[in-house]
């Protein structure tokens, strides 16, 4: 059995508070969501902390509603809330059905989509999708709110701008339009995806592809003649237990064409 | 800290230190259903219903029980001649071999049938994707989730 080191729980029941926490326990203390990959690294011992601010019971922190003709998608809502909304499915189905597909339904069920944009681990599916899609990510801190698109957001493996009072507040998904056409495939064969790619048409334009899980944070291919060719050039893969850095070079170029055939379809 | 919530249908206030995971808490307390296999949500030996939804207990903090509700197989049958639908449909289908597995996928499946109770045959294998069993051949396991959803219909 693992043991995890102790730690004190903290439980705000505002943001505010949880701002609060965070200025005060600086670097000692993690923000705990769904847990599905925080647990995981302190059950592996690659990360301690003396604190963990649970922000699960902030009321309405989970909440899912559209403003100002964007998606809001609160901090703590899980991906199964996000793949069970009705919201969700009729206006950006692409990540209803992407969310269907993160890991397994126990880790749907836990795991938020926040946490999951905030641990920063590049094998993951939503990234790819939110950057095509445009999403932001709004925080805040004790310099008040603001808000980063998610491809500035991430900043490498396992780095995000996240500050060290801020928190995530909500994911801001702007409404695809009607002409819009959007799509996120993947390869996968472990827990996590070897290559994920989304691809975006608006208006019947030149459409946006980003590739993710193969570079530390998702590689965006835009304006160019073959998507294929430059994707395969655009990305920097290494060996790790999906493949060979070739094999995923190879895959990238396979599942952007698929991609964009399912575009097409 | 002091926790409140209900395990298998009976009220529990229990004393936990916030870093017991909810897997060491619940086989400490007698319920050896949910075992420990990949410790990493991976596997799904461990799965038990929390407020309903499956969760990996190996991965879950034992204080999430705090308000909530954890249920183990342990909580399905009274008796011998009391099984669920679940328990009894992969009885009828032999959907289990050396069963370290079976808690996991039972509890899996009957959190499936009380969010699905009329799941395809592709819906089903798609809940169940996230859950391991070396000797079935996963077949009969899916084919007894559908007959006890059949059942529980009725």
């Amino acid at each position: 059995m693992q043991i995890l080191s102790d730690f004190q729980l903290h439980r705000p029941t505002s943001v505010d508070e949880a701002v609060q926490l965070r200025r005060e326990l600086g670097d000692g203390a993690a923000l705990y969501a769904g847990g599905t990959e925080l647990l995981l690294a302190l059950k592996m011992g690659v990360l301690e902390y003396e604190h963990l601010i649970d922000v699960k019971r902030i009321p309405g922190l989970n909440a899912i509603g559209i403003k100002d003709n964007a998606l809001h998608i609160g901090a703590t809502a899980t991906h199964r809330d996000i793949e069970t909304n009705p919201l969700v499915s009729e206006h950006v189905p692409a990540l209803s059905q992407l969310e269907r597909h993160v890991a397994n339904v126990r880790v749907r069920a836990a795991g938020t989509l926040a946490g999951n944009l905030a641990f920063g681990e590049p094998h993951a599916d939503p990234a790819a999708l939110l950057v095509a899609l445009g999403a932001t990510i709004e925080l805040v801190g004790e310099d008040g709110r603001r808000s980063l698109p998610v491809e500035e957001f991430i900043v490498g493996a396992y780095e995000t701008e996240l500050g060290e009072s801020e928190l995530i507040e909500a994911v801001v998904v702007p409404l695809p339009q009607a002409e819009t056409r959007a799509t996120y495939l993947k390869f996968q064969v472990l827990e996590r995806p070897t290559v994920g790619v989304a691809a975006v048409a608006r208006n019947g334009g030149a459409p946006t592809v980003v590739v993710g899980a193969v570079d530390d944070k998702p590689v965006r291919i835009e304006g160019v003649d073959d998507y294929v060719e430059a994707a395969r050039e655009a990305v920097d893969p290494v060996d790790d237990l999906s493949g060979s850095a070739e094999y995923k070079r190879h895959l990238t170029g396979v599942m952007v064409k698929r991609a964009l055939e399912a575009l097409a379809a | 800290m002091r926790v409140t919530g209900t395990i298998n249908g009976q009220a529990a206030t229990l004393e936990i230190e916030p870093s017991t995971l909810l897997l060491d808490l619940l086989r400490d307390l007698g319920y050896t259903g949910a075992k420990p296999s990949c410790e990493m949500e991976v596997c799904g030996a461990c799965t038990v219903q929390l407020d309903g939804l499956p969760v990996s207990a190996c991965t879950t903090l034992a204080i999430e029980l705090d308000g909530r509700t954890v249920e183990t197989v342990e909580g399905l049958a009274n008796a011998e001649t009391d099984l669920h639908p679940v328990q009894q449909a992969f009885l009828k289908e032999s959907a289990f071999q050396c069963g370290f597995c079976t808690p996991g996928m039972i509890m899996s499946a009957k959190a499936l049938l009380e969010a699905n109770p009329s799941p395809s045959r592709d819906e089903v294998v798609h809940w169940l994707e996230g859950s391991i069993c070396r000797c079935t051949g996963y077949e009969p396991i899916v084919d007894a989730v559908l007959e006890a959803a059949e059942v529980i219909r009725k």
